[in-house]
């Protein structure tokens, strides 16, 4: 048997916002828990997050928004990736985003938001618990 | 700034004191095995003579007004004039910040300071795809002179100075404002402000950023020529620190890259052929006020002087003004916690102290609800009334510099100002700060401290209190919430501007900016008569990215 693959996370930045210190420093934390972790750097639209997806063949993309355009490029994000017959990439957030915001992000698919002052092991444990290698 | 038997005894009695403290710890130790600033900078229990016994007290410290500038630029700082209250807004569309500046400036505000939403930061229009989602989120839309007009309806620009958080598009802001101006009948001579026009730090950490550094350089170098000519009052270039701060960087890093962005900036300026004492002058800062009190006391203090030796020494300016560090301040964001919001109110007083103790010509003071959006109108009131209450009741403002002397603030602003030279000769050996942005190594230097900082916080061995420490629930606070009908709005009055404008004349004036981007010239005059028929924002930048190419994100972490 084959040791199990590692977990593959896409780190995203949709949109103009350049408040990337939290993309970097989950990221690293992410990477230094054993998964592989690509990031896209800043001013991704939501065309070239899900294509990078894609190419990567990730089990997860984590996009991280501090501006206030989450409401409308989460969901785009999902919304390609189902166009692209690749909805089961988990996608989960960071950042900026008030609680009332929550419920719609949720519908929209998006499987758990981390906002300010989430330690980095809190999301790493959520990572093991919710991601599997997808193959 | 002692006599050698006073300093002998005391490092005697230092000694003894040394001994008898051993003692006591052994039975009570100290509570940490370190004690250190937020920065991780070791901070000793005590402080006595021996820590400054190198500083001469005329040579190192001197006057306020006078070379090296530690105790201040002014001469009578406060005593003379407070500084500008000036709080960073913007909000939806032009009419709702227009409305937000007149609370502002009603309830004593002294400056105004403008916040672009993200598609005018980076160049694009509302109109644009790349603007989905975004239009009035972080700041106020501007897309045309239009917008502009509105933003200043009832302000006469003769009588307030503004400063505008812009940078790949700093000149074309500039030109819209020199546009309203006129059409007020205000001159050119007559107006005051900032643009930020500091694209290195851009590259560095803020991110907001369009063409490549040359190009970029290129750019502001035309804006500080133009103005040093035709705008004398206009502060050309706030060369930041502040968004080094809060991208993660410690404070000696914040102050070193920032003063290292300054120094390019002097060089490409004199490289086109300008004086140094011509244009100097007009350079300003702006520096973060974080959580760490004295550190951030003393870094503003060690600024003053690092940037009074470097104009003197290094590039030979005869002014004294152009010796002299002005800045402007900004009270920590990355401070400010989601959790127990009104304790946001508490940091944001004592980083606004730390900045006043610290000689600061101007004040952004942050409002509580900030981690969570836009200020309510409510929350920047309280922001400012802080300033007020620190300006008017405290008593801080009575005498000059009142900590200089401190062993400890004095050994502190020494400390930092040797680390900070120590940087700056690595990026002069680099090759100077567009050498060391390209191989990465701000940006790297910078990720170290920020993944190093939440390390620590993650471990609990620094604090914050409602986050890893004390947390307890609160009930959720009012946030502002942007109108969806503000961003039809901005997009209906963008195709009216575009119909109703001679757009055979914005053609023209388009191919003008192109041909002077291509052969040089400086593009100012260009920009200000294409803002003043009505070209968009983007339609400038589009020339700019066909004519220099774009920068994008190299994406390290």
């Amino acid at each position: 048997m084959s040791p199990q693959r590692k977990i593959r996370i896409l780190i995203a930045k949709p949109g103009l916002d350049g408040h990337d210190r939290g993309a970097k420093i989950i990221a690293r934390g992410f990477r230094d828990a054993g998964f592989e972790v690509i990031y896209t750097g800043l001013h991704q639209t939501p065309e070239q997050i899900v294509a990078a997806a894609v190419q990567e063949d990730v089990d997860a993309i984590g996009l991280s928004s501090l501006a206030g355009a989450h409401d409308y490029l989460f969901p785009r994000v999902i919304e390609l990736l189902k166009e692209k017959g690749a909805e089961d990439i988990v996608v989960f957030g960071g950042g900026i985003v008030p609680e009332e915001d929550m419920p719609a992000l949720t519908q929209a698919g998006v499987k758990a938001i981390f906002t300010p002052g989430t330690p980095i092991e809190e999301a790493v444990k959520w990572v093991r618990e919710n991601i599997k290698p997808r193959k | 700034m002692f006599k050698e038997d006073q300093l002998k005894k005391v490092v005697q009695e230092k000694k003894k004191w040394t001994e008898d403290l051993s003692k006591i710890l052994c039975e009570t130790p100290e509570r940490l095995p370190r004690f250190t600033t937020i920065s991780d900078l070791e901070i000793k229990g005590l402080y006595t003579p021996e820590d400054i016994k190198d500083i001469d007290y005329s040579r190192d410290i001197g006057f306020p007004g006078v070379y090296p500038f530690i105790r201040g630029v002014q001469p009578s700082m406060y005593r003379g004039r407070l500084w500008t209250m000036r709080m960073f807004s913007g909000l939806g569309g032009p009419e709702e910040t227009n409305k937000r500046f007149h609370y502002l400036l009603d309830h004593g505000e002294t400056g105004l300071s403008i916040a672009f939403h993200y598609p005018t930061l980076m160049g694009y229009d509302s109109d644009s795809p790349n603007a989905r989602g975004e239009i009035g989120k972080c700041g106020v839309a501007i897309d045309t002179l239009k917008d502009m007009e509105i933003l200043f309806k009832g302000i006469p620009l003769n009588q307030v100075t503004t400063s505008m958080t812009i940078n790949p598009p700093a000149s074309i802001l500039l030109a819209m404002y020199i546009v309203v101006a006129e059409k007020q009948g205000v001159g050119k001579k007559d107006i005051g402000g900032t643009i930020q026009n500091d694209m290195l730090k851009e590259f560095i950490a803020q991110k907001t950023f369009m063409l490549p550094p040359k190009p970029s350089l290129r750019i502001i170098v035309d804006t500080i020529e133009y103005c040093t000519k035709e705008v004398p009052r206009w502060n050309t270039i706030s060369i930041s620190g502040y968004h080094i701060r809060e991208a993660g960087a410690t404070a000696v890093q914040e102050l070193a890259f920032t003063l290292a962005d300054g120094i390019a900036y002097v060089e490409a300026a004199i490289e086109r052929g300008l004086n140094v004492d011509d244009f100097a002058p007009r350079l300003s800062f702006f520096f973060d006020s974080h959580i760490d009190f004295f550190e951030e006391i003393a870094k503003f203090r060690a600024a003053r002087t690092i940037w009074a030796k470097i104009m003197r020494e290094r590039f030979m300016a005869k002014n004294p003004r152009s010796w002299m560090l002005r800045f402007h301040t900004q009270t920590a964001g990355c401070s400010l916690t989601a959790q127990q919001p009104y304790n946001n109110v508490v940091r944001t007083a004592y980083e606004a102290l730390a900045a006043v103790l610290g000689g600061t010509q101007s004040l952004h003071t942050n409002s509580l609800d900030e981690t969570y959006a836009i200020p309510t109108e409510e929350a920047a009131g309280i922001a400012l009334r802080t300033q007020q209450i620190l300006a008017e009741e405290t008593g801080v403002v009575n005498t000059i510099d009142p900590l200089a002397g401190s062993y400890f603030v004095e050994a502190l602003t020494r400390q930092i100002e040797e680390q900070a030279w120590e940087y700056i000769r690595k990026i002069d050996e680099m090759g100077g700060m567009v050498a060391a942005i390209e191989r990465g190594y701000p940006q790297a230097e910078i990720a170290e401290s920020a993944y190093k900082y939440q390390k620590q916080i993650d471990s609990g061995e620094k604090v914050i209190v409602g986050v890893n420490k004390y947390a307890t629930e609160h009930p959720p606070i009012t946030i502002w919430r942007m109108k969806p009908e503000i961003e039809e709005r901005q997009l209906r009055r963008l195709r009216e501007v575009k119909q109703t404008r001679n757009n055979q004349k914005v053609k023209e004036l388009l191919n003008q900016i192109r041909i002077a981007s291509k052969n040089g010239g400086n593009l100012m005059p260009h920009l200000i008569n294409a803002a003043r028929e009505y070209a968009s924002i983007q339609e400038i930048c589009d020339v700019w990215r066909d004519v220099f190419g774009r920068y994008s994100d190299p994406g390290y972490f």
